[in-house]
């Protein structure tokens, strides 16, 4: 049991004001609390990637984070990446390579390996690699991912050009 | 269970402090331990949960001429990032490489990793190689208090540090070694990523004329707390780095070692790659 707490914070590019017990986490204050059922629960404890979030600018797992650290804060989820064409060409990269097989770690994957192009317009396959070390897929085995991440990343595609 | 009433997210060092001297306070930055341990009921909130990641001056690191200081709430990425590290202290560096995942990094911070105070804490491993010390503050007679305390004093148990619940550790604080300063660094689980490590060996020093001098080692994951490993210290130093020394380090290995079985591995296994890991460290240091 907690208190609540009111906390202002930019979420997806708008200003949002809202209300969260002092103990809960971010990930269940965007699905339950603001209805972005995007960001999934998995595991619960930083293992999986399927909660990944952008805040100020650095990927985390949301699961971890306390709702009221996002006070002040700029916020992106998976909603926040949809251009006004529709998908971002990270999404549309996954797409395109048939890496998306059940889906549920996507948002989380797509959120680092949008982060991790966003932070190294060269980045190679090896280093896309290593930069999803925190997102664990059971389908798909990561070689779709990885071409994706590699082709988006040669089409110069992080989603902001 | 209690309820927490209160959230504090203090802007200056002085009102966090002060709130911790009145009690209950459960302190967190990134939350990548707190989370897990108050979800499964490890660890239970207190009343008031204090944020301490807006304190001013708590993050960064800092060059102080001849020492180098990492604010508390330093995340692991900065450290893995600095360019300062890189060239004073890469050991530091190449521990942050292999810390959790990207995700764990961009929140998880330095003091938090050694509050936490496992033995498994992969920022204490080349902290204790460093010689680090860390700073606690606290109020008193309506003023910020600091005292400093070795690293190697820090820990007295499994999650148990000579920290006292209204103490804030600020910072940790190591002299920037020599030209000569000679450190490698090595973890094992079964993944390279998001691993606690089963093991973990840092070892450093300085290496002049090939003699090893002013060694220390460090040991993660085979003891109650991190662990300086006196015995292989003791093999090395003065003397030349070089086969015989390296197997005496490597027998001194398993008489600093104190492993447990786990759910992650076997004593026996662990003393068997706190050897392995001694040699193959000494030697990358030896061909370096």
């Amino acid at each position: 049991m907690s208190m609540e707490t009111e906390i202002n914070f930019t979420l997806n590019g708008r200003p949002v004001s809202v209300r969260v017990p002092v103990t809960m986490k971010t990930l269940t204050m965007l699905r339950e609390v603001l209805g972005l059922t995007g960001t999934k629960y998995a595991c619960g404890e930083g293992e999986c990637g399927a909660c990944t979030i952008k805040v100020d600018g650095r990927t985390l797992n949301s699961c971890l984070m306390h709702a009221v650290d996002c006070d002040g804060r700029e916020v992106v989820t998976i909603e926040g990446l949809k251009t006004p064409e529709g998908m971002n060409p990270m999404q549309k990269s996954f797409v395109e390579h048939g890496a998306v097989q059940c889906g549920f770690c996507m948002p989380g994957m797509i959120m680092q390996a949008d982060y991790l192009a966003e932070n190294n317009p060269n980045l190679t396959r090896e280093e896309a690699q290593r930069g999803l070390e925190g997102n664990l897929c059971r389908c798909t085995g990561y070689t779709k991912v990885l071409d994706a991440v590699e082709s988006a990343v040669e089409k110069k595609c992080c989603g902001r050009c | 269970m209690k309820e927490t009433t209160t959230y504090l997210a203090p802007r200056s060092l002085n009102e966090a402090v002060e709130a911790m001297a009145a009690g209950d306070v459960t302190v967190f930055c990134g939350g990548t331990d707190l989370t897990p341990q108050t979800d499964s009921g490890v660890k239970q909130y207190g009343t008031k949960l204090m944020n301490i990641r807006r304190i001013e001056g708590l993050s960064g690191v800092a060059d102080n001429g001849d020492t180098i200081r990492i604010g508390a709430a330093t995340t692991v990425t900065d450290v893995r990032h600095n360019p300062l590290i890189a060239k004073a202290a890469p050991i530091l560096a190449e521990a942050a490489e292999r810390f959790a995942s990207d995700q764990i990094r961009n929140a998880a911070s330095v003091g938090g990793n050694i509050c936490n105070a496992s033995p498994a804490g992969d920022m204490i491993n080349p902290l204790l190689v460093l010689d680090a010390a860390v700073e606690l503050a606290s109020w008193a007679d309506g003023t910020v208090q600091t005292r400093s305390v070795p690293l190697e004093q820090f820990f007295v148990g499994p999650r148990k540090s000579v920290k006292k619940p209204e103490e804030l550790l600020t910072a940790v604080v190591f002299k920037k070694p020599a030209s000569d300063f000679v450190g490698k660094f090595r973890k094992s689980g079964p993944r390279p990523a998001l691993e606690i490590s089963t093991v973990s060996v840092g070892i450093g020093g300085n290496l002049s004329n090939g003699v090893f001098r002013n060694v220390r080692v460090a040991m993660g994951s085979v003891a109650p707390t991190p662990l300086r490993a006196r015995n292989v210290e003791a093999a090395l130093e003065g003397r030349p780095l070089n086969a015989d020394s390296i197997s005496a380090a490597v027998a001194a290995a398993a008489i600093d070692a104190k492993p447990i079985d786990d759910v992650r591995a076997s004593a026996w296994y662990r003393e068997h790659l706190v050897k392995v890991f001694t040699e193959e460290v000494l030697s990358h240091v030896h061909g370096n």
